[in-house]
């Protein structure tokens, strides 16, 4: 019998597809996202909004919020990290934590080096922008990659972005002869044996969600269109005025992603979205996504 | 053709239809209920079943499941999908489908942190078939006309009773296609007698 193995981590992430994964911050909040059809939640102390709002560093939660939400749910529950920071992620992992996210949302706490993420027997999730970064993340042990995009935003065009850079990346790989590979690696900065992967297989060796700026139901299904595998929402869905029919209408316009009359309806009378923030306003330093490398 | 389906609500619709096509069967994944009718058999895979299930109902999916339960075509179900297909279910009053009389505890080996693959003796399948088990269910009880086909450390992971089968593991996830190869034997013989008629 052996834990923590490459396709025990790689295949809970297989079991969240087509789904959608919910910031919570509390017992309550998960509850509402668990019946809403959630197939997982993510637990915070601040939703990443918030944290933008509120400034200065930003760590792992109270573990007392982790405990609150695992004895809420019967779903996953998953913890943000900070990149690099070694003891909070063995903390989560100790927790029974069911999938860690060591992520750009919280203060980098180590500006030279991602986790080795092969040493823990619990799954991690890493953002991407690209195929260079995201083959460097499973290089490390990632099991799942989801888009950077600009957290806490509400604004999708970053998110629109990086799916569609690693996509493309990916078919580039794909159509590729052997002996073109090691210059692909070495322009990227990824494991040549990852892009041999890709190449026989046609697609990322790992599950591929999309997150960072997802406010509306239609956002969440134009992710689904551009080929994401599933969608995190942030700050969306307990910032609107009704977050159990927003979180909803989420998953269901996921799942239908394609069905736009349903997509309609879905979107009517949701109330005011978050107001969201246009990226070009943003400071660079206060862009998340050049957070880590 | 054996057609046999997968219910694409959410989950591991992929590596089923991978598996299955690689049993030389063709795979059709349901989303919409009228889509059934055309499947021989059918496979309710792993994902999370609260989510399913939600899903199950928004479509109104429940009656036809149990009208395809109820036809004779068989029904194969995988972690979370053994949970949907099991009679009863620990801490719960209602089960979902409830064709296959077995009771189920969900997450029964713990968090993922100890979710593990392990060999298992599968009766009729394998003697050695690697079963991956991620966050999976366990069958407590068994009602006496069901076949128990594995057990990992005295508890049964795997279960048949006549057109029925249900996995705490997940086969799609390795490239060992025996237990799906087994399922659409079944499904070829519950399909014979209708071939006749």
């Amino acid at each position: 019998m052996k834990t923590g193995t490459d396709r025990v981590k790689r295949g809970m992430a297989e079991m969240q597809k087509g789904g959608v994964i919910m910031d919570v911050v509390n017992a309550e909040q998960a509850k509402i996202a668990e019946e809403a059809g959630a197939v997982a939640v993510m637990a915070l102390e601040r939703v990443p909004s918030d944290i933008r709002a509120a400034g200065g560093v930003a760590r792992m939660a109270d573990p007392r919020i982790m405990e609150e939400v695992m004895n809420a749910v019967s779903i996953p529950v998953m913890a943000k990290a900070r990149i690099g920071h070694i003891v909070e992620a063995r903390v989560l992992e100790a927790m029974g934590v069911d999938y860690i996210d060591e992520s750009e949302v919280l203060t980098p706490a180590d500006e030279e080096y991602h986790l080795n993420k092969r040493d823990y027997t619990v799954p991690f999730v890493c953002g991407c922008r690209d195929l260079g970064e995201a083959l460097r993340r499973i290089g490390e042990g990632a099991s799942m990659l989801r888009t950077k995009g600009e957290p806490g935003t509400g604004n999708i065009v970053e998110a629109v972005r990086h799916m569609r850079k690693v996509n493309a990346q990916v078919r580039k790989v794909s159509n590729m002869s052997e002996d073109e590979l090691m210059t692909e690696a070495k322009l990227l900065g990824a494991p040549y044996e990852l892009l041999l992967e890709i190449r026989s297989l046609g697609r990322l060796p790992v599950v591929n969600f999309a997150a960072g700026g997802v406010a509306t139901p239609a956002d969440a299904a134009l992710m689904m269109e551009l080929g994401a595998d599933g969608v995190f929402v942030g700050s969306g869905i307990f910032k609107s005025e009704n977050p159990a029919k927003f979180a909803r209408a989420i998953v269901e316009a996921t799942t239908h992603y394609q069905d736009y009359k349903l997509i309609a309806e879905l979107s009517k009378e949701l109330g005011t979205p978050m107001k969201g923030i246009e990226i070009s306003s943003l400071a660079p330093e206060a862009r998340m996504q050049e957070r880590g490398w | 053709m054996i057609k046999i389906g997968v219910l694409g609500l959410q989950g591991a619709v992929r590596e089923h239809v991978r598996s299955i096509e690689s049993c030389g069967a063709e795979a059709i994944v349901i989303k919409k209920i009228e889509q059934l009718e055309e499947a021989d058999g059918l496979i309710i895979p792993g994902g999370e079943s609260t989510t399913m299930r939600r899903l199950i109902d928004k479509y109104d999916f429940m009656p036809k499941l149990k009208e395809f339960a109820d036809s004779g075509k068989p029904m194969f179900g995988t972690c979370a999908g053994l949970i949907l297909l099991a009679k009863q279910i620990v801490g719960y009053e209602e089960p979902h489908i409830g064709a296959l009389n077995v009771k189920v505890e969900r997450n029964s080996f713990g968090r993922q942190k100890e979710s593990f693959e392990a060999d298992l003796d599968i009766a009729d399948v394998a003697e050695d078939f690697t079963a991956v088990f991620i966050r999976a269910p366990h069958i407590v009880e068994a009602d006496e006309n069901v076949e128990v086909l594995a057990k990992h450390e005295g508890r049964i992971v795997a279960a048949r009773e006549g057109q029925f089968l249900g996995s705490s593991f997940h086969p799609e996830l390795t490239d060992d296609h025996r237990l799906t190869q087994y399922f659409i034997n079944m499904v070829k013989e519950a399909k014979k007698p209708l071939a006749k008629q």
